[in-house]
């Protein structure tokens, strides 16, 4: 039986981490994932786990120790948002080459320039091409569950990639829900413990890891990393088949929410599903037939999934949380867009990038969108494929 | 014991031949003796910054490191090792590792004055249970000589080169062998390759073998970037010390201890001389760079001799 509880999605994956016990817990602190390790900081101060916490002196350490830890055969974990996994960056793409499956609970927060503390995904975004797996959660639920499933994933001898398990800072990470969770024992015996092949620690077999790499062997080194992030997809389906077998939530790479019949569809990642939720029923009741993808996974990018949901649909809107800066679109739209190019009949698509820094999106912002939509739907008209939402101005670009 | 050089050399090599380091590099001999102060029965992880070693040391297939290594890039050497550290400590909780495992982390200048500073300084700072070892040979070599904060003034390097109205580098060498004696931590020594390689020697076994952290700055010549015939290593290396430019000591527990006084300190240029990075200070007009590099080891082995004393 699970546990009704409430809390907020840092408390939840701090939880989520006392009852796994990670090996090592390497720490920095910034705002909003702070607080994960400061709850951790007390589990360990109370004796209630035995994790080696490791206070390192910046985010680029952190990663590195969490290198350093994992490839000597321990499970390696830390937490972090926006700036501080920016400085991580380098050792994102290290971490993920050397194939050590580091788990990293990342709270979105916008990218400093000018600093700003709350959510969108320009940081996770940016780290998109580092070969981590990113997954996503709309509430504290999710996350919480996410994290019960990252080390799976990662772990998978055909995967063997480090794991994003992403949340929105502050909209999930500090508001108070009510979560359901499941006991120490079950979640233990659901995560199981990290058995490497091989590791630096090994008294049988020593190990070198991070090569100099010349021509003759790169492209091998980096066809195989692109193998395992293919492998993650079903590894994901796999143990979110487990887990609600296990726990009884359903989970996959996208979810679909009255898709069935719509004709004017949102594609989106993260809390904003909940919003968009609410608006389709209070649409549907109006006869519309609107519908919503939000995606879960995107790191692998679930592609067949994405294009296959939209085959029916005659219009989208792909909502960037993140300015990409291409100058025609954000990364989720990119990618939406390419998924499509397979449909004998690709939907009309535009990309609304909103919610930057934090800026609010609510339902009659979303309202607004599937509107929109209709309207290309009646004039036959596309206008404009880029546009921004929620700022002032009176540009025709703007929602 | 007292040192046995033969006997020392008789140990199975842990850094074996076929790397691809420079005849006349500092570098290797670090690698061999460094690993030869650990007792035998003793594991190793080797904790590498990148840089000439790392590209000449593990080319992909082909390892020299016969102990555990892991190079992850050229600032977090010693964030790596203390993630090491904590596996180690982890995995002894469980009952998972018997072996004595020791952490050596070992970086060049760059890595380790410049661009790896504040991972060693919060390394030190947690009192995580490592030896760090410098080669320092005062420059970014392995990109091809560019100046560091290790570079001594008026060395010439590329991206201070000596010409019609430069001397070199203008600025003094950092020194963070004190900068890591600051630190408080139980075990810092500076030293070279000198003779037997006694001094190295039992240097690095103390170092190791302290508990917490550790860290040796060992003056290690690269033949392209000071410009000397390769035989000459350890004549260079033997005036760094009889010049003072390199004084041996090592701080133990907070207290200073001189390794080696020279009889008669020699002047600075018997070291300069030795090397083409110093060749401009030789022109005519150019007396007075002599004078002030005399000036500045005088002064840092005054202060060196009032700390000992």
């Amino acid at each position: 039986m699970s546990i009704k509880d409430r809390m907020s999605g840092n408390e939840a994956i701090a939880y989520a981490m006392k009852q796994i016990e990670p090996d090592v817990f390497a720490a920095f602190p910034i705002t909003p994932s702070t607080e994960i390790p400061q709850y951790f900081a007390q589990y360990v101060a109370d004796g209630k786990v035995s994790t080696e916490f490791v206070t390192v002196e910046s985010e680029h350490s952190s990663m590195s120790a969490c290198m350093g830890a994992q490839a000597a055969g321990c499970r390696a974990v830390t937490a972090t948002s926006s700036a501080g996994l920016a400085f991580m960056y380098e050792m994102l793409y290290v971490v993920a080459s050397a194939r050590l499956p580091v788990t990293l609970a990342c709270v979105n927060r916008a990218l400093t320039g000018p600093i700003n503390i709350n959510n969108d995904h320009s940081d996770s975004m940016g780290a998109r091409d580092s070969g981590w797996i990113q997954l996503y959660a709309e509430n504290n639920q999710e996350a919480y569950d996410n994290y019960l499933q990252a080390m799976r994933i990662a772990e998978r001898p055909d995967v063997r990639l480090p794991i994003m398990i992403c949340q929105d800072g502050f909209i999930t990470s500090h508001a108070v829900e009510n979560i359901l969770l499941e006991t120490d024992e079950k979640v233990k015996a659901f995560v199981g413990t990290y058995e490497p092949e091989n590791y630096l620690l090994n008294p049988d077999m020593p190990l070198a890891v991070g090569p100099y790499d010349t021509c003759p062997y790169y492209m091998e080194h980096k066809v195989q990393q692109a193998q395992a992030m293919k492998n993650a997809k079903q590894a994901i389906l796999d143990v979110a088949a487990d887990f609600e077998r296990t726990f009884g939530r359903r989970y996959g790479l996208i979810e679909e929410y009255c898709m069935e019949d719509a004709e004017a569809a949102l594609v989106l990642i993260g809390s904003t599903a909940g919003t968009a939720r609410a608006c389709i029923d209070e649409m549907r009741r109006e006869g519309k037939k609107v519908g919503l993808i939000k995606i879960r996974s995107f790191r692998p990018f679930p592609a067949e999934e994405i294009a296959k949901a939209l085959s029916g649909v005659r219009a989208a809107a792909v909502m960037d949380k993140s300015e990409g800066f291409s100058g025609c679109g954000g990364p989720v739209y990119a990618e939406t867009c390419a998924a499509c190019i397979t449909l004998p009949k690709v939907p009309k698509l535009i990309d609304v990038v909103y919610g930057l820094g934090g800026r609010d999106c609510r339902m009659e912002d979303i309202r607004r969108v599937y509107d929109h939509l209709y309207e290309i739907l009646e004039t036959g008209e596309t206008g404009p494929v880029y546009l921004h939402m929620g700022q002032r101005s009176n540009e025709k670009e703007v929602l | 014991m007292a040192y046995n050089h033969k006997k020392e050399l008789s140990k199975p090599e842990r850094f074996a031949p076929g790397h691809r380091l420079c005849s006349g590099c500092g570098a290797g001999i670090l690698c061999r003796a460094m690993t030869r102060a650990l007792d035998e029965e003793d594991q190793a992880v080797i904790v590498n910054a990148t840089g000439c070693l790392e590209v000449s040391s593990f080319l992909y297939p082909y390892t020299a490191w016969t102990d555990s290594y892991i190079h992850g890039a050229f600032e977090n050497a010693s964030a790596i090792g203390s993630g090491v550290e904590a596996a180690i400590k982890m995995k002894q909780k469980k009952g998972e590792l018997d072996a004595n495992v020791k952490i050596l982390v070992i970086g060049g200048d760059g890595g380790t004055y410049d661009i790896g500073f504040q991972s060693l300084s919060g390394a030190m700072e947690r009192g995580t249970d490592l030896t760090y070892f410098c080669y320092d040979n005062e420059a970014y070599m392995n990109t091809g000589i560019q100046r560091s904060s290790s570079t001594p003034r008026f060395a010439n390097a590329t991206t201070t080169p000596a010409g019609k109205v430069s001397t070199g580098k203008v600025q003094n060498k950092k020194d963070l062998t004190q900068i890591m004696a600051a630190h408080g931590i139980p075990y810092v020594a500076q030293t070279t390759y000198i003779g037997n390689l006694r001094d190295l020697h039992e240097k690095a076994n103390r170092a190791i073998y302290t508990p917490g952290p550790a860290f040796v700055n060992v003056m290690s010549p690269c033949p392209r970037g000071w410009q000397y015939p390769t035989e000459d290593l350890a004549l260079i290396c033997k005036m760094a010390v009889e010049t003072c430019v390199w004084p041996m000591y090592e701080v133990i527990e907070g207290t200073w201890y001189l390794n080696y006084e020279p009889k008669n300190k020699l002047p600075v240029e018997e070291f300069m001389k030795l090397q083409g990075r110093f060749r401009h200070c030789f022109k005519p007009g150019n007396e007075w760079t002599i004078e002030e590099a005399q000036n500045y080891v005088d002064r840092k082995w005054e202060e060196l001799l009032s700390k000992v004393n």
